[in-house]
């Protein structure tokens, strides 16, 4: 567990004892924002961004039914926040702050380099989920005034159901699980050794790999792009294609049913999803998607394909051979 | 050796999980797809059915997937029912939704998922004509269970894409086939309600998905317009009904008919009920086309009656004129009159209205 701990400061240039263990990003970021629910006294207000992940915007739906009042700063087209109108957002009793670096869905990367030293400079802190950008970006928190940092471990590599808060000095905290001294009594409850061990060995194996990672993610995802735009006619990229991880691309297949294409793919040998992932069914379609000015028709049009592990050129070709039909099947389908 | 692919609709159910098993026996690459349709207030098409059939799909070892259609569901299905209910008929929303909705719209996504039919656990069989060389829609071996009445509107196109593997077999045999496969919904019990009306309470799901276009309270009347009493919104009533009309009579009446146009019940004895005919809507021939003229038919007014002897006449506005041997009861406007030939349906269409 020691071990692991300093793996994963290493990658991240933080401090060993930073580092507390949880099960995974969801468990990190309602930790994060523990700190806010038992600060007692009157609620403050925190500002976040309007294209959160629902590990953070259920528990600040949860502190503005306690009172809290939370000002959700709207991104542009590209996805993007305007550095400028976050700090706008503050107010005198803003007691935190907590965005989503890389947005899960469609992988666009937040100007943090400008809104954090901004942040700093005004004396608010503020909680970053890195959960996609972690091993497919260099986070340096020597260098980027962070107060608290969510990770998951799957997302680069490790296994499921680990992850963590790298907790900086001076960053307002409670633990969330009440119980025994772990973790410096930062987080109650035996710790999944196996889990943080393997999260651990994805840190180091990232901290090594990451230049040579980026360049090939960066390469395959591109080759998909290109592939796409030059085979499917009515495809449109969501978000922005400068500011983006290295791994991710989401595209808007005009008039075809995302879900359609998730499930053909899928009897293709495909793994890839819609942008709203909800298991349950839900019909609400993407509210990134939303926040960035798309209609429901085209976010219920829209695909997020990842890179990663495993997959390489001909597996990137395989893709391209596959879907010019099964997008004109199922706009096929949805005009019958 | 290329498999036929064929996506079976599975419900939960242990019908449909038997169709979705007889084909993977007969060699097809099955693919399993379970319709979210109804939210979850629903009954079945729930989420836990969908867990069921899941499991089914595993133990089959078969692809599986969840389709979301809940809007379309709403926009086709619920909301015209409603609809229906408030202008006075009495719809019957599993039809639309069997033989429109589930065929049209699992019909598409088996095109996009390169599978040439679709799979059902109906209970009806598909054959071919040997004079005209057309498929014809035919009821089940198992008489009790058949329901080739809910796909009446199924065309020539539709039917060559249709596979009922459940048509030859008995509810029994299909009970027993799940026990031997060791599916786990071999002993679930049969659904019987709409599934997106709870408790068999009609009035309170329209006023559920039509809050704000209730009819009101209006007048029971008699058929000489004489006023009996007082009803609360016409929704709450269908034709045929004898119980909760709230009158004080010696006779037992029956709502008769619905006026929506003066938010009226009407109402009479057993004898007035009996309808002669009736006037239907757009009339759906399995064939393709209607026949010539009016042609000899046994007439279903409603999945659950027995079908009554008429004569049924193609009109040139694409409806039809349905002239019952013998008065039929509870004739009701938004149901379907579904005519059969022997074996085989000949096709039918919603009743306009009942012919006195």
């Amino acid at each position: 567990v020691e071990r692991a701990r300093a793996e994963v400061a290493a990658l991240l240039g933080a401090e060993p004892e930073e580092v507390v263990f949880t099960a995974g990003a969801t468990e990190a970021n309602n930790t994060a924002l523990e700190a806010c629910r038992r600060a007692g006294g009157r609620p403050g207000s925190v500002a976040t961004s309007a294209v959160e992940h629902p590990s953070v915007e259920a528990p600040l739906a949860a502190l503005e039914a306690a009172g809290w009042r939370v000002v959700r700063v709207p991104v542009d087209a590209e996805g993007l926040l305007d550095p400028e109108a976050v700090v706008a957002a503050l107010a005198p009793d803003t007691v935190l702050v907590t965005l989503l670096w890389g947005n899960n869905e469609t992988g666009v990367l937040q100007p943090l380099e400008r809104i954090a030293p901004r942040l700093r400079e005004r004396g608010v802190p503020l909680h970053v989920d890195a959960t996609q950008c972690v091993g497919k970006l260099g986070v340096d928190l020597r260098r980027l005034p962070v107060d608290l940092l969510s990770l998951s471990a799957h997302k680069l590599g490790g296994p499921k159901g680990v992850g963590c808060l790298v907790v900086r000095r001076g960053a307002p905290f409670a633990p969330l699980l009440l119980g025994g001294p772990q973790e410096r009594r930062r987080r109650g409850g035996t710790e999944n050794v196996p889990g943080i061990a393997g999260l651990g060995a994805a840190c180091a194996l990232a901290l090594r790999e990451l230049p040579e990672r980026m360049r090939g993610f960066g390469a395959l995802r591109d080759r998909l792009w290109e592939g796409i735009r030059e085979k499917i006619p009515r495809a449109r990229r969501n978000g922005s294609a400068e500011r983006v991880l290295c791994n991710t691309v989401n595209v808007e297949f005009e008039g075809a049913a995302g879900e359609v294409l998730v499930q053909a793919l899928d009897l293709e040998g495909i793994a890839v999803s819609t942008g709203a992932a909800c298991a349950s069914g839900s019909t609400h379609p993407s509210h990134v998607l939303a926040a960035m000015g798309r209609s429901p028709q085209a976010a219920r049009s829209s695909l997020r394909f990842s890179v990663g592990h495993g997959v390489d050129e001909r597996g990137i070709d395989r893709v391209l051979a596959v879907l010019p039909d099964l997008v004109a099947r199922a706009r096929e389908a949805e005009a019958s | 050796v290329i498999r036929e692919r064929i996506v079976v609709a599975m419900s939960g159910g242990v019908d449909s999980s038997v169709a979705a098993a007889l084909l993977v026996e007969a060699g097809c690459e099955a693919i399993g797809v379970t319709l979210h349709l109804a939210g979850d207030a629903s009954r079945c098409c729930s989420l836990a059915d969908a867990d069921d059939a899941r499991r089914v799909a595993e133990r089959l070892g078969i692809p599986f997937y969840l389709a979301n259609e809940t809007e379309r569901f709403r926009t086709e299905v619920t909301e015209p029912f409603a609809d229906a209910y408030l202008a006075g008929r009495t719809p019957l929303p599993c039809l639309a939704c069997n033989s429109r909705f589930k065929f049209r719209h699992l019909l598409a996504r088996a095109r996009v998922f390169g599978a040439s039919a679709v799979a059902t656990g109906h209970y009806a069989r598909v054959d071919r004509d040997p004079e005209t060389g057309g498929l014809r829609l035919r009821r089940a071996a198992d008489r009790a269970k058949d329901q080739s009445y809910f796909l009446y509107e199924l065309g020539q196109a539709q039917l060559a894409a249709a596979r009922f593997p459940l048509g030859d077999l008995t509810k029994a045999e299909v009970r027993a086939h799940a026990r031997r496969l060791g599916l786990g919904t071999a002993e679930k019990p049969e659904s019987q309600e709409i599934c997106f009306v709870p408790e068999g309470d009609y009035a309170a799901a329209v006023e559920r998905l039509r809050p704000n276009a209730l009819p009101g309270e209006g007048e029971i009347v008699d058929a000489a317009g004489r006023v009996l009493g007082r009803h609360g919104g016409i929704h709450r009533f269908t034709v045929g009904q004898r119980r909760g009309l709230g009158l004080a009579s010696d006779r037992r009446l029956y709502v008769t008919r619905i006026d929506a146009a003066r938010n009226r019940v009407v109402v009479g004895d057993a004898e007035a009920l009996g309808a002669r005919g009736a006037r239907l809507g757009r009339v759906s021939w399995v064939a393709g086309a209607p026949p010539g003229g009016a042609v000899r038919a046994e007439v279903k007014v409603r999945y659950r009656h027995a079908g009554a002897p008429a004569a049924v006449e193609p009109l040139a506005d694409g409806g039809a004129r349905v002239l019952f041997d013998a008065p039929v009861a509870a004739v009701a406007p938004g149901q379907s009159a579904v005519f059969y030939a022997g074996e085989y349906v000949l096709g039918g269409g919603p009743i306009a209205e009942a012919l006195a």
